[in-house]
């Protein structure tokens, strides 16, 4: 069987099989915040990057490869992704006490796997009104991190298309597909794959915030290394 | 012959655009309060009413960086302080009250000032001896240079005597499982 090295740890891997399905498949955890087993590899958020011979890579993306040898839980690779994690916190207006998402949260989670302590660079502070125009859901793009889990499960298994990104750089932000921009006036409902499938607290249903109290929520307890093997396993 | 009794560390704390909560989960390390007073003692501190700081070993800063005072206060502690440690949600993010940052200030303090219901004939305050807000709440690492952080809304008890004792034994202070929070 092929395989390839994870920090030294040979991982067998089937033809077509990426770098990050291997690895967990063999029980050891890369961190993703775009990347979801029912979608094709985005490759956006670049928690997962990986060295593979010398060179920084998606594993997300990046096809597993006989006798290749992986770098990824390394401090060096850590402390690049805890980069990542910083930069995203301030990019958006990540305010983890107000927020219903809060212990659910993935990005939040990943702040305690790798010990972000602080955002570290200068907070952006972006200007992103909520939506709250839908009877059974509210949109609050303050936590957005441009992952397209939305987008893409809305189009691709949902038929709908009712999300997109929109904007480059700093103005980049996501926008519902409507002529008003409200989700009120889409054929967006709460049993979406689409409405279920964000990582952060962008998209939330209403009325059932706290009905899981704080301190008893997936990443409240485990962390989400162990959660996610546990999930796929 | 006789041990030299080790000098205890001065520590100073503050609370800037915060809400006190931080230094209420301070207390909450109850007990150990004890053992605390045994290795430090208080400079300026709302505990100690000390209204000036002088020069210390740690400083703690809960809250962010809302107004003028905030910042020569917070300059102050940076001067006087070898370690400085940004305490709490506000001091790491600027936490709730950086919730106005994508609001204009004027137009908050006519909301509040002068046309809340019930306000009549409102003004915005002006006193010269009032500090003077900012356009923006800021972390106080966007302000001063900060040596270490304990997120939280507040950090609880535990966490913040975790820190400190490992900082006073030497060791590089670390938060794990189920101490580090940002909530």
């Amino acid at each position: 069987m092929k395989q390839f090295l994870l920090d030294g740890q040979p991982i067998p891997f089937e033809d077509g099989q990426t770098i990050l399905e291997a690895a967990r498949a063999a029980g050891h955890y890369i961190p993703s915040l775009c990347w979801h087993k029912d979608l094709p590899p985005h490759g956006s958020c670049k928690l997962c990057v990986v060295k593979s011979a010398g060179r920084h890579v998606s594993a997300c993306a990046t096809p597993a490869k006989d006798g290749a040898e992986v770098e990824s839980n390394t401090p060096e690779m850590n402390g690049e992704r805890r980069g990542i994690l910083q930069m995203l916190f301030v990019e958006g207006n990540h305010f983890c006490p107000s927020c219903e998402m809060s212990g659910n949260c993935e990005l939040q989670a990943l702040g305690y796997e790798y010990e972000m302590l602080t955002p570290r660079f200068r907070h952006f502070f972006p200007d992103r009104p909520v939506d709250a125009s839908h009877p059974d859901v509210l949109l609050d793009f303050n936590r957005c991190i441009f992952c397209e889990l939305c987008v893409r499960a809305s189009r691709d298994i949902d038929g709908k298309s009712v999300f997109a990104l929109t904007g480059r750089g700093i103005d980049k932000h996501l926008v519902v597909n409507a002529e008003s921009g409200r989700l009120a006036d889409t054929d967006f409902t709460k049993d979406d794959r689409a409405a279920n499938i964000c990582p952060v607290g962008v998209i939330l249903p209403k009325r059932t915030g706290f009905a899981v109290p704080i301190g008893e929520r997936s990443f409240d307890g485990t962390q989400i290394s162990t959660e996610t093997l546990k999930e796929e396993s | 012959m006789t041990t030299p009794v080790p000098r205890k560390l001065r520590v100073a704390t503050t609370s800037l655009a915060g809400c006190f909560g931080c230094h209420m989960s301070f207390l909450d390390i109850d007990e150990h309060l004890f053992e605390l007073v045994e290795l430090i003692e208080f400079d300026r501190s709302p505990l100690t009413d000390i209204k000036d700081v002088g020069p210390c070993d740690i400083g703690l800063i809960e809250g962010g960086v809302c107004n003028s005072e905030n910042v020569h206060v917070l300059r102050e502690f940076r001067r006087n302080c070898k370690t400085l440690i940004a305490l709490g949600a506000c001091a790491v993010t600027g936490g709730l009250p950086a919730q106005r940052n994508h609001l204009s200030l004027s137009e908050c303090l006519r909301e509040v000032y002068q046309f809340r219901p019930g306000v009549e004939n409102g003004q915005i305050p002006n006193d010269p001896e009032l500090p003077l807000p900012l356009d923006k709440v800021r972390p106080i690492h966007e302000v001063v240079r900060v040596d270490y952080f304990i997120p939280g809304c507040p950090p609880s008890g535990p966490a913040i005597w975790k820190f400190l004792t490992d900082l006073i034994a030497g060791r590089t202070p670390r938060l794990t499982g189920g101490l580090l929070h940002y909530d």
